[in-house]
């Protein structure tokens, strides 16, 4: 299970990376594996705000739909336009070329509360098996 | 503290899936694997190649006696005492009151030895209902599913991944027909059965021979496309090939004619079965809903439950849906008012001015009405 140290985590199974300000948001590992294959993933679309804790869009897989939570608040800057054509890159690359949306956090220069350090979300998921 | 009565049975294969890596699931109290890496690949590997199935969790109940025959066609709605040795029917058994218990498939191994195989999650109320329907009867029933390891492999490459291994000569064994044969040093009872739409083959085996038998076919088979496949696969094989699954399609509160399946009720045998008269009853009514197929313009997916509207009105719901890997659209299957399957039928896939839809989770998408089957293999 990868669980890469320098991103932060939520225990929606989504992982941040916060640069300048602005945070990429995907899914893990851990929540690719639960899907099985990704064949659809609705985003929230660039312009559009989202809110921590609040479901923005769905990852649709073979056997399951999961809604994809926001982990902080902001406007959508930018989406991953790779996935429509080929969603399974959120299975293939979860936090590479599989990542979903940016966003611009309302505050710069903070870290926003409540994300989780890796080695947090490496507890959270074996509590939770 | 865990109850050890509810953890999952493992089948004789389990360690073997765990060695591969598979992502076990508790499917009606057996620990199945659900995949062993992607669903797709697996689904795709059975319609261009084959796929390694370990189906043990099914149920294995035998009727044996003088009158076997006689107890069978008493039970289930079919005439298995029209079978001959060697041969197979898909059937089911109903309530009196004609709702579905189980959808089977019967073998006849001899004239006074028949294998009913029935579903996992009905296999222990099949065999009750068997024992009690066969009271009156020189029969007797037995629940025969722990002497058993079931095997499938299917595809188009299956049998001639199979044929190197075994005695039997393939070409004469014709679909739904079984027969006892060696494959790889094993007996087996090998029929030309399966739940995917493709060619392939169910190997009903000993337990002890269980993970021998899996390793020789994996490794004859490998050099031509062979993968083992899960039950997420097993599932969306099944889908397409319009096979219904009892709990989706199938169940107490429908009949046999509501899927569809009017054909498995032998109205005309000779003797009276369970459920004769409420089922023709059935047979003469009008259809209260028919069973169709959908197919889907987003890529959003219709799941069991969900609503079909016809001009924005509900007019019925979703039995089974997932995307479909040889469609590359999503899939379902829908009981919905006769009425509206007709004028949709009749409309065609432009609408003329009609609007069928799949309400899926608070937002109608566009579909289309297709007749079942979704695929059809090539001849």
């Amino acid at each position: 299970m990868s669980v890469p140290a320098e991103l932060h985590y939520t225990a929606e199974h989504e992982w941040v990376a916060i640069h300048d300000s602005v945070a990429s948001v995907g899914i893990t590992d851990h929540a690719q594996r639960a899907l099985g294959d990704v064949v659809f993933v609705s985003v929230p679309a660039a312009g559009s705000r989202v809110t921590a804790g609040e479901p923005c869009g769905e990852v649709e897989s073979t056997k399951s739909v999961s809604d994809l939570y926001s982990p902080v608040d902001g406007e959508v800057t930018e989406v991953n336009a790779e996935i429509d054509d080929d969603p399974g890159l959120v299975n293939s690359d979860p936090y590479g070329a599989g990542w979903l949306f940016k966003v611009k956090l309302d505050e710069a220069g903070e870290m926003p509360p409540g994300l989780l350090s890796a080695a947090e979300y490496t507890a959270m998921t074996k509590d939770e098996e | 503290m865990t109850d050890s009565a509810s953890q999952p049975r493992r089948t004789p294969l389990t360690g073997v899936h765990e060695h591969l890596g598979a992502t076990l699931t508790d499917f009606a109290g057996w620990l199945m694997p659900l995949r062993y890496g992607s669903e797709t690949a697996e689904h795709k590997a059975v319609r261009t190649a084959a796929g390694l199935f370990d189906l043990s969790h099914m149920g294995e109940l035998s009727v044996t006696g003088p009158q076997s025959a006689a107890a069978l066609d008493y039970a289930l709605v079919g005439e298995p005492s029209a079978l001959r040795p060697g041969r197979a029917r898909y059937t089911m058994i109903c309530a009196p009151d004609g709702g579905v218990l189980d959808d089977l498939i019967v073998y006849r191994l001899s004239d006074t030895r028949f294998l009913v195989v029935a579903n996992a999650a009905n296999t222990e109320a099949v065999a009750a209902a068997l024992a009690e329907r066969a009271a009156d009867f020189d029969a007797t029933v037995t629940d025969r599913t722990d002497d058993y390891a079931l095997i499938a492999i299917q595809g188009p490459h299956a049998a001639g991944i199979l044929a190197p291994l075994t005695d039997a000569d393939l070409a004469e064994v014709k679909y739904y027909a079984s027969y006892q044969a060696n494959v790889a040093g094993k007996p087996v009872l090998l029929a030309r059965t399966g739940y995917t739409g493709e060619d392939g083959f169910e190997l009903f085996a000993s337990p002890e021979h269980a993970e021998s038998l899996w390793a020789s076919l994996s490794v004859a088979g490998a050099g031509d496309g062979l993968i083992p496949a899960g039950l997420a696969a097993r599932d969306t094989l099944r889908l397409e090939a319009g096979m219904p699954l009892y709990g989706n399609e199938l169940g107490p509160a429908l009949t046999p004619y509501d899927a569809g399946l009017g054909r498995v009720v032998r109205l005309d045998k000779a003797s009276g079965f369970v459920g004769r008269d409420a089922l023709a009853a059935r047979a003469a009514a009008v259809p209260e809903r028919q069973l169709v197929g959908l197919t889907c313009q987003s890529r959003r997916v219709p799941r069991h439950g969900y609503s079909v509207l016809w001009n924005g009105e509900p007019c019925g719901s979703v039995t089974s849906g997932a995307p479909s890997p040889t469609l590359g659209v999503p899939i379902a299957m829908a009981y919905v008012h006769p009425d509206v399957a007709t004028a949709a039928a009749a409309a065609g896939a432009e609408g003329a001015g009609h609007r069928l839809e799949i309400d899926v989770r608070g937002r109608a998408e566009p579909a289309t009405l297709v007749e079942l089957p979704f695929y059809r293999r090539q001849a």
